[in-house]
């Protein structure tokens, strides 16, 4: 078993930083997924765990040992694939045993670590059947076992389940995510898909642009976002955030189409920002139709539907603004679905506002 | 829909394909039964107007990733089975196929999914059947030296496997040796050049698969006798260390040696590999020479030497004279005691080295060869001078021996183009 901890580690290619300083511990047993878009640095943060990338500065630790110079076989880390192809010809035993018998080790060694694998996977009984009398599921097992007989001290993930259909992805993100718990082995799963990131970590790493945004379980990065980045790229449909003026008395927040009395949680920040702008954000949730909602503070904006998306379960509206061309979303009752062209009067839970700094984007 | 089409030799767009279902939906009888290998993916196989293809189902991303590296490769010359299009958007702008094929199975998902497809390989085999017909075990020996030289290959351009393995390789006779062809690069990217973690570890997945799929062939009593599955994947490693090392090793000698430069280079064109260049520095206090060459692929020779030189040959000569220009940039640089820019370098090998051997043959002896020959002759020549002196001779005196010797004896009608008469006598 092991932490991991990444101490000021750049990454640079030429004079091009791909990662910048990144501090980030990962506690032992658990499960951290690094989420960002697409050349965040996600996948080179993971590949310097697992020694495929060189390290430009600063020190990776696994477990107390810099791991820096440490050749990727000594590092005793475990690369999980999307799926592997299965042997047709060695049974589920065989194909699971295989990378023990390379590794030389003797028979009942093999045969206790198989059975092992196989009962946590619930293989057991199919242990000597051929890959083709597997159903497909029976076979992501099997595959799954060959990662896991070797008992490593990290697992790690690189986007294994893109491939898959999507059925498929969902139950093998849940599969994946009972093994973790039942094997509690360090886990670090690299994705670029926010929603596998909320379903699946005990924590998720924000990476954006090589920088570190945020770390923190799913609901402290849904809650309590600690910039616009993080507020926007965690969420679905993601959080509304409009630029706002503070008044020059600090009293409230100005827009075109909104104004808000300041909160009181957030008075103490807002008064030094008295004249500037800041970023306010709500989520699609936290916004109602008349008559829909028992909140206590509110604000109310204009706006005209202009896409109506009903989900069954609920409708996602997107509106334009009066006075800005930014349109905002909206989580709204099914049973009172506006259409099209409708003129709405929205109202925003004030109490569920994220206000962030305009010129540095954090949370206040 | 779309498909796109890379090379216009390849028109696969033929509209009765039910392209916008799922591969394992495909009636049976579009498809040809060809060699294959173990796949984790539905790969199917069609022919049409002639050639068989491959198709294989793949989500949009990892499909584009594929077909993109795939091309890259290709161009870089490397030995990779053949990018032929991609089909993207099948779920987009698409009435039932214009066929009256009955489709397999429920209607799927379509979002996102796409068909990779490449031109089947022919002449090139799965490593089963190749086995599956018998081999020896010296013929499995050579399989997996082809296997190592194409991992060797792909490193030397930067590329990261991934997944390297005999079932993710196709297999090709060459002249009494095998050559390995990459077929599936879905886990492959391209780096500047590759950390010794990252060829490692290509190293220990390869060693691993290999294992894999020799147990395979040995549960179905199809490996030769006496081979042991373990043993021959744990050799991949040596065989892949030597190459490595003897690829990209330093190598240290007497500054008058000059010629050993030459002999490394022929030992590295022996096994198939080019120098790009040679990086010389100066050890024990100017006492000795380390040597490192850049070997790379011989995809671009031609090209280079154009662009230094302005000269046009072929792809072995221009191998060739730029292995000269390369030691003459070090030899540059170590007389002069600085590095020399590469196009200064040219412009002085051309002006000093290359021109003025070539003026001083008499344009009656030079017969129809052309002057990149000629030149390479001349080399060739100083080679086996200065392997029987033991030392270089240099560029003068090897063409004044070659004009005495070889171009007045060819004219004469005593030898023929591509004998060395001193090498005869020598023999002799």
């Amino acid at each position: 078993m092991a932490s991991i901890k990444f101490d000021n580690v750049v990454k640079s290619y030429g004079d091009v930083q791909i990662i910048k300083g990144l501090d980030l511990e990962i506690r032992d047993k658990e499960f951290m997924v690094l989420v960002g878009p697409s050349g965040c640095g996600k996948s080179t943060t993971l590949r310097m765990i697992a020694g495929l990338e060189e390290i430009t500065d600063g020190s990776l630790y696994i477990g107390d040992r810099v791991v820096n110079n440490v050749h990727p076989k000594d590092r005793d880390v475990a690369m999980v694939f999307q799926s592997y192809a299965l042997y047709p010809h060695m049974s589920v035993y065989e194909n699971i045993a295989f990378g023990l018998r390379l590794r030389k080790l003797p028979k009942d060694e093999i045969d206790r670590l198989v059975s092992e694998a196989a009962d946590t996977l619930g293989l057991t009984p199919l242990l000597d059947r051929k890959p083709k009398a597997l159903s497909g599921g029976q076979r992501q097992r099997v595959a799954l076992g060959r990662a896991i007989v070797r008992k490593p001290s990290v697992f790690l993930f690189d986007e294994p389940l893109s491939n898959l259909d999507a059925e498929l992805r969902v139950h093998m993100r849940a599969e994946i995510a009972n093994l973790q718990k039942r094997l509690a082995i360090t886990s670090v799963y690299v994705t670029h898909d926010q929603v596998e990131a909320m379903t699946m970590g005990d924590r998720i790493a924000v990476l954006h642009d090589g920088n570190l945004r945020q770390v923190g379980t799913p609901l402290d990065l849904y809650d309590n976002p600690q910039n616009v980045f993080v507020a926007q790229f965690i969420g679905t449909p993601n959080m509304n955030i409009l630029k706002m003026t503070v008044s020059d008395d600090g009293t409230e927040l100005k827009h075109p189409d909104i104004t808000y009395k300041t909160p009181d949680e957030w008075k103490a920040a807002i008064n030094e920002r008295k004249g500037k702008m800041v970023y306010v954000g709500f989520r699609p949730e936290h916004i109602r139709g008349e008559g829909e909602h028992d909140w206590k503070n509110i604000a109310e904006i204009k706006a005209k539907a202009q896409i109506v998306e009903t989900l069954g379960h609920e409708v996602v509206v997107h509106s334009k603004l009066a006075n800005d061309d930014k349109s905002i979303v909206a989580k709204m009752d099914v049973h009172k679905t506006p259409k099209v062209g409708d003129d709405l009067v929205l109202y925003v839970n004030a109490d569920k506002l994220h206000i962030f700094d305009g010129e540095t984007s954090n949370r206040l | 829909m779309k498909i796109q089409i890379h090379s216009p030799s390849h028109y696969i767009t033929d509209l009765r394909y039910p392209w916008s279902r799922h591969l394992s939906q495909w009636p049976p009888e579009l498809f040809v039964e060809v060699a294959r290998g173990i796949h984790r993916n539905v790969v199917r196989f069609i022919s049409n107007k002639g050639r068989v293809y491959a198709l294989k189902e793949l989500m949009t991303p990892i499909a584009r990733n594929e077909y993109n590296l795939l091309r890259e490769m290709e161009e870089m010359g490397l030995p990779v089975v053949e990018p032929v299009g991609l089909v993207t958007n099948r779920d987009e702008g698409v009435s039932q196929a214009r066929s009256n094929f009955d489709l397999v199975g429920d209607s799927m998902d379509m979002a996102n999914r796409a068909l990779l497809v490449t031109h089947y390989l022919e002449g090139a085999l799965p490593y089963r059947i190749i086995i599956q017909q018998g081999i020896t075990m010296e013929q499995l020996g050579q399989m997996l030296d082809a296997l190592v030289e194409l991992l060797a290959r792909l490193h030397l351009s930067g590329i990261y496997w991934g997944d390297c393995s005999l079932s993710n390789a196709l297999f090709r006779r060459d002249a009494g040796l095998m050559a390995a062809y990459l077929v599936d690069a879905e886990t492959s990217e391209i780096y500047p050049t590759l950390s010794d973690g990252q060829r490692g570890y290509d190293l220990e997945l390869a060693e691993l698969n290999l294992a894999g799929d020799l147990m395979d062939l040995e549960a179905a009593e199809q490996l030769p006798k006496g081979a042991d599955p373990v043993e021959l994947a744990n050799s991949v490693v040596d065989r892949y260390n030597k190459l490595w090392q003897e690829l990209t090793h330093d190598e240290i000698f007497e500054p008058e040696d000059q010629f050993k430069i030459e002999q490394r280079v022929r030992r590295l064109n022996d096994l198939g590999f080019d120098v790009e260049e040679m990086e010389i520095t100066t050890v024990d206090d100017g006492q000795r020479v380390r040597m490192v060459p850049r070997v790379v692929e011989h995809w671009h020779h031609r090209r280079r030497l154009n662009s230094l030189t302005g000269l046009q040959v072929q792809e072995n000569q221009a191998r060739r004279l730029l292995n000269d220009l390369s030691r003459y940039k070090a030899f540059l640089a170590e007389h002069e005691g600085r590095d020399v820019p590469e196009p200064v370098a040219a412009y002085r090998w051309l002006s000093e080295v290359f021109n003025p051997s070539l003026q001083n043959i008499p344009t009656d002896l030079k017969g129809s060869l052309d002057d990149a020959e000629v030149f390479h002759e001349i080399l060739e020549h100083r080679w086996y001078l200065s392997q029987a002196a033991g030392r270089d001779v240099g560029q003068a005196v090897a063409t004044e021996d070659y004009i005495n010797t070889v171009l007045k004896r060819r004219k004469a009608g005593n030898f023929k183009v591509g004998d060395d008469p001193f090498v005869k006598t020598t023999k002799r």
